[in-house]
């Protein structure tokens, strides 16, 4: 009770700002080191305006409400950040937060503080049980939902490689009369330790919900000049009703804008200027294009309906053939020329002029994302977000397991590096039987009097 | 006759109970079926070893004797893990096992307060769900306080292939009311196996072909008090042999004649003790297994073949000894068996050691389901200890996970329970950097002293080692500039030279500096043991500090305390299986609640809302 704890407190998704609530004792100066608003000097219950930096790069434009205790709603010193909505900055920001020793806080837990420190009448003290329990088992729930098999699998056959070696270490330890039993050496953890860097990587990139959820999808929209790049861009915009924002620090080189469809975030990459001069291909030419799908999550390639196919067209195709793609026959409204020389997957008919097609559109990557499975509330959102945050965290024990190597430390102290990436990742996928060691130790190695 | 606390039983449980106990003040009697039987080593010849190592120091800084009797019944001792961290160095002794039930048995003999009695215990006098004495055979006997350490004599079985006998390890006598007397009282009782492998006359081996083993050239000893009574160059030798071929096939073409395998037997045995059939059933691919030869003591013609326990009859142990290497005439003085025997469910215990169900009653050592003297030697001494704490009414002793392997070991038992002989392994302790061969002393002797079972001189010993610690450890941050003189002396002492200012603390994290290294800036001088400890807390000072972070975490829902009265099953928002755990286990902090298999952290959220609104009301 004595940590600072934040979550991001409004329904992820659409909309204009998102909230982030942090309660603690040390939470205003933990915000304070991350913005440019000097909060140490603000009254309480006052809003500033400033930004969210993390080092020297700025972050998000924000408005800070500062509250001190006891008049908040868990009677501690709280702040709560106002972003802009859209997950991609949310999560940036909480990330940040995070980095400050800042906890990310259990499934109403807000709501536990408010009712332990006597905030919450003590009638309803029924309800609020009632509320962590459900809320927990949802979380947890959805918290093993949002990894994918794959990911899953590839968490546990890590784990299953490091409590192999973490076993022959321990049986090293605990029976080290027993010459026959193979010896871990230094060299071994080295081995193992590129290994187990890689696998985590790889479990960050094959995430892909997480990754989804984290950084949205990236999309390219393709075509040659005059199919209706832009309109389609226009008419998804329309349709859903949201926002392209230009958000400073998420950008880089190649996000050009970012569109929210049913709380995930679209990244629009590389599409500059096709509002202005449909002319993309003309512009970056077939060899740029293939760099922008080399980037893209997913591909929506324009054709004309009106024209037949021509060699820009097929080049495309070709290119695009191995990526997630959707084709958009654009100009329903005219004539039909187009004809495809082979039966594509994935096509979508659309008209803006007529406006059809567009639901069918978003409807498509929705289905190719499986988006309407994924929950976008506060929950599954911060649980994955929790998730990757131990799978960071496991990635700073290889780091402190490298360095423990360049010190000369003994097998068994880095062993406790490697047990807590286990640990860590037994947390992950929701597995940590405690005698799962032992099994495994007894299993494995032949000892005993 | 009224005693203080009567304790069943004469093994290293009992034997540490009874001498805590009188040492303490508290008139006590020590009941063993057989007064030449106190501190036998029915199984392995030797004490210590990794974590159970450090347990024995752990009750040699408490005070307690294990420690010491071993020291002076050494036939050869070794630190091992000496290429590994400190964490997990540890000693283990070869002991003579007639000398250390000579040696302990005098201890007992001579101690104040203390009267020995041979005789079995039938029953308990229990009255109102409060123990007041024991029954035994001849008569009954009063007493304030209780401590069973009855070890494998509950009810035991010994099993040599096909033969049942109902008795004890030498053939004696075993107890059988006891057992049925705790289940009336309301004990979970569970069945438990263990097993010994032969003894053989040691002059029909031929160790010409086997691989010497001897011990380390350095003095050693496990209690702090630092006292050698054996002479280095005059250790007794192991012996290394392997098993073969033909030892596997005469056991595979045999397996089912074995007690284990031919289903005679209904204890549940430990798996880090397999038999050698076990072991090659298991591990069929494996080739050989590694024995050792170990002498069982000077005044004794008998050697132990660790590693090559078993329950096959007589007959076929016989060939299967004539398979090995060197053994090929050997004569086997002693049979290998399996014993079966009845143990409580240790999760009926307090932190303390005290039975839930029956005040005033404490158990100890393998009717808890442990396995090992160490591990009965340290609950013999901690029952003791709360019983004295609980008699005169003080402060009980429960050691944290943090604190002391013993700590680690009872928590395990009373919130976990085990379903076979329980044996400490470094593995089980999560702050292994913390529970050191090295820091016993530091980690409990204020404990000990404070409970009474210090001596004056240890205690003061004790401190003056702390003081030169805090010394040196200040010396330590003394900081040295980069003249030429002084990279001079580095050089000398070679230690590279050093660019920047830097403090001696620093330096001597370098792996290759010792502070040995650093003498020649260091003003005073400093036993062995102080440098040691100070090394150790210098070098891996960035492994200790993150685990005492973790152990701070720990302590913090260790000290949230949950009160034995509480009563889960009204409290609405607990999961089921949560609300019947925590109404077995009874835990005595939301620490311990938490590591209880199947209480979630919802339901510990609960219990924090639970404890607070009981606060508020």
């Amino acid at each position: 009770m004595d940590d600072t704890i934040a979550a991001i407190s409004t329904t992820l998704g659409v909309g204009a700002i998102s909230i982030i609530r942090v309660s603690g004792k040390d939470a205003i100066e933990k915000v304070n080191n991350i913005t440019n608003i000097n909060l140490l000097t603000k009254k309480t219950h006052t809003i500033s305006y400033g930004y969210i930096k993390d080092k020297d790069e700025i972050i998000d434009e924000v408005l800070i409400t500062i509250m001190k205790g006891p008049k908040t709603f868990t009677t501690e010193d709280t702040i709560e950040i106002n972003c802009h909505g859209g997950i991609a900055p949310t999560e940036k920001v909480l990330s940040i937060l995070l980095k400050q020793g800042i906890r990310i806080a259990e499934p109403g837990e807000f709501t536990k503080r408010a009712f332990l420190n006597g905030r919450i009448d003590l009638t309803k003290s029924e309800a609020v049980m009632d509320l962590i329990n459900s809320k927990s088992d949802k979380a947890r729930k959805i918290s093993i939902n949002n990894l994918r098999g794959t990911t899953t699998n590839k968490i546990r056959t890590l784990r299953e490689k490091l409590v192999n070696i973490i076993s022959n270490i321990e049986v090293n330890i605990d029976y080290p009369e027993y010459q026959d039993i193979e010896k871990v050496t230094i060299d071994k953890i080295k081995k193992e330790l590129s290994e187990i860097k890689r696998s985590l990587d790889e479990i960050i990139e094959n995430s892909k919900t997480s990754k989804i959820i984290k950084s949205g999808i990236n999309v390219a929209i393709i075509g040659r000049p005059n199919v209706g790049k832009s309109s389609i861009l226009n008419k998804l915009i329309e349709e859903e009703k949201a926002i392209v924002t230009n958000v400073p620090g998420t950008t880089r080189d190649i996000i050009e804008g970012t569109l929210i469809l049913e709380g995930i975030t679209l990244n629009l990459i590389d599409t500059a200027g096709i509002r202005e001069t449909e002319d993309i291909v003309e512009k970056i030419g077939v060899e740029k294009s293939k760099n922008v799908l080399n980037k893209a999550d997913l591909v929506l390639l324009i054709l004309n309906n009106n024209e037949k196919l021509t060699k820009e067209d097929e080049e495309l195709l070709k290119i695009s053939n191995n990526k997630t793609r959707i084709i958009v026959i654009n100009k329903t409204d005219l004539k039909k020329n187009l004809n495809l020389s082979q039966n594509f997957e994935n096509i979508v008919y659309t008209s803006t002029k007529k406006e059809e097609g567009i639901e069918n559109l978003l409807n498509k990557i929705k289905e190719l994302f499986s988006l309407e499975k994924i929950e976008t509330n506060d929950f599954s959102y911060v649980s994955s977000i929790e998730q990757l945050n131990k799978i960071e965290q496991a990635k700073e024990s290889v780091k402190d397991i490298e360095t423990g190597l360049k010190e000369n430390l003994p097998i068994d102290m880095l062993e406790i590096d490697l047990k807590n990436i286990w640990n860590l990742l037994g947390e992950v996928i929701g597995e940590s039987y405690t005698e799962e060691l032992l099994d495994n130790l007894f299993k494995n190695f032949c000892v005993g009097k | 006759m009224k005693y203080d606390i009567i304790v069943v039983g004469g093994g290293h449980a009992g034997s540490e109970a009874a001498l805590a106990s009188a040492r303490l003040g508290n008139k006590t009697l020590l009941i063993t079926g057989n007064i030449n039987n106190i501190a036998d080593a029915p199984c392995n010849p030797s004490i210590g070893g990794p974590a159970k190592g450090i347990v024995v120091r752990e009750i040699d800084a408490l005070g307690g004797e294990m420690a010491k009797n071993t020291d002076k019944s050494i036939l050869q001792i070794k630190k091992l893990n000496t290429r590994k961290g400190p964490a997990v160095w540890a000693l283990r002794a070869q002991i003579d096992k007639i000398e250390y039930q000579k040696n302990m048995t005098e201890t007992i003999k001579s101690t104040k307060n203390l009267d020995i009695k041979e005789t079995f215990v039938k029953k308990l006098i229990v009255e109102n769900n409060v123990v007041k004495g024991v029954i035994t055979k001849e008569e009954e006997i009063k007493a304030k306080a209780v401590i069973l350490t009855t070890g494998t004599y509950l009810n035991s079985n010994i099993l040599i292939g096909s033969t049942k006998k109902k008795e004890g390890p030498h053939g004696e006598e075993t107890e059988l009311n006891l057992s049925k007397h705790l289940k009336e009282l309301g004990f979970t009782i569970q069945r438990l196996k263990t097993g010994t492998p032969p003894r053989i006359k040691k002059d029909t081996i031929d160790f010409t072909k086997t691989k010497r083993e001897p011990g380390d050239t350095d003095i050693l000893t496990f209690s702090y008090e630092n006292k050698p009574y054996y002479d280095p160059e005059k250790q007794e030798l192991c012996h290394l042999i392997y098993t073969n071929k033909k030892t596997h096939e005469i056991i595979n073409k045999n397996l089912t004649k074995s007690a284990m395998y031919g289903g005679y037997a209904e204890g549940i045995g430990p798996r880090y003790c397999p038999s050698i059939e076990d072991k090659i059933v298991r591990f069929k691919d494996k080739e050989r297994h590694q024995l050792f030869l170990e002498p069982e003591s000077k005044n004794l013609d008998t050697i132990y073949i660790q590693g090559f326990s078993s329950s096959m009859p007589k007959e076929v142990q016989k060939e299967m000894v004539k398979s090995l290497p060197g053994l090929e005439n050997a004569e086997i003085l002693k049979y290998a068996y399996a014993i079966e025997y009845d143990a409580i469910d240790p999760t009926q215990l307090k932190r303390t050691l005290e039975t839930k169900i029956i005040e005033n009653l404490f158990t100890a050592g393998q009717i808890n389901g442990t396995s090992g003297y160490e591990e009965a030697a340290c609950q013999g001494l901690i029952a003791a200890i709360n019983a004295n704490q609980k008699l005169k009414g003080k402060k009980p002793l429960i050691l944290r996970r943090d604190e002391a392997y013993i700590g680690v070991l009872i928590d395990d038992l009373v919130t976990k329970g085990t379903k076979e002989p329980y044996r400490l392994l470094t593995s089980r302790a999560e702050y292994r950097l913390l529970l050191r061969d090295d820091n016993a002393d530091l980690r409990l002797t204020e404990y000990g002293n404070e409970i009474g079972l210090v001596t004056k001189e240890n205690y003061q010993k004790f401190k003056i080692k702390l003081e030169n610690i805090k010394k040196l450890l200040k010396e330590l941050t003394k900081e040295i500039t980069p003249t030429k003189e002084i990279n001079n002396i580095l050089k000398e002492n070679n230690i590279n030279k050093i660019i920047d200012k830097t403090t001696l603390e620093n330096l001597l994290k370098r792996p290759e500096v010792t502070i040995e290294n650093l003498k020649p800036f260091l003003k005073n001088n400093y036993d062995k043991e102080v440098i040691e400890e100070v090394e150790i807390i210098v070098k891996y000072s960035g492994y200790i500090k993150k685990q005492e972070e973790e152990a701070k975490k720990l302590k913090e829902y260790e000290n949230i305390k949950l009160s034995e009265n509480i009563d889960y099953q009204k409290i609405s928002n607990l999961a089921l299986e949560a609300r019947e755990k925590l109404t077995k286990i009874k835990p005595t902090s939301i620490g311990q609640a938490m590591r209880i298999s199947g209480v979630n952290p919802s339901d510990i959220a609960v219990l924090m809302i639970y404890l607070k609104r009981g606060k508020n009301e």
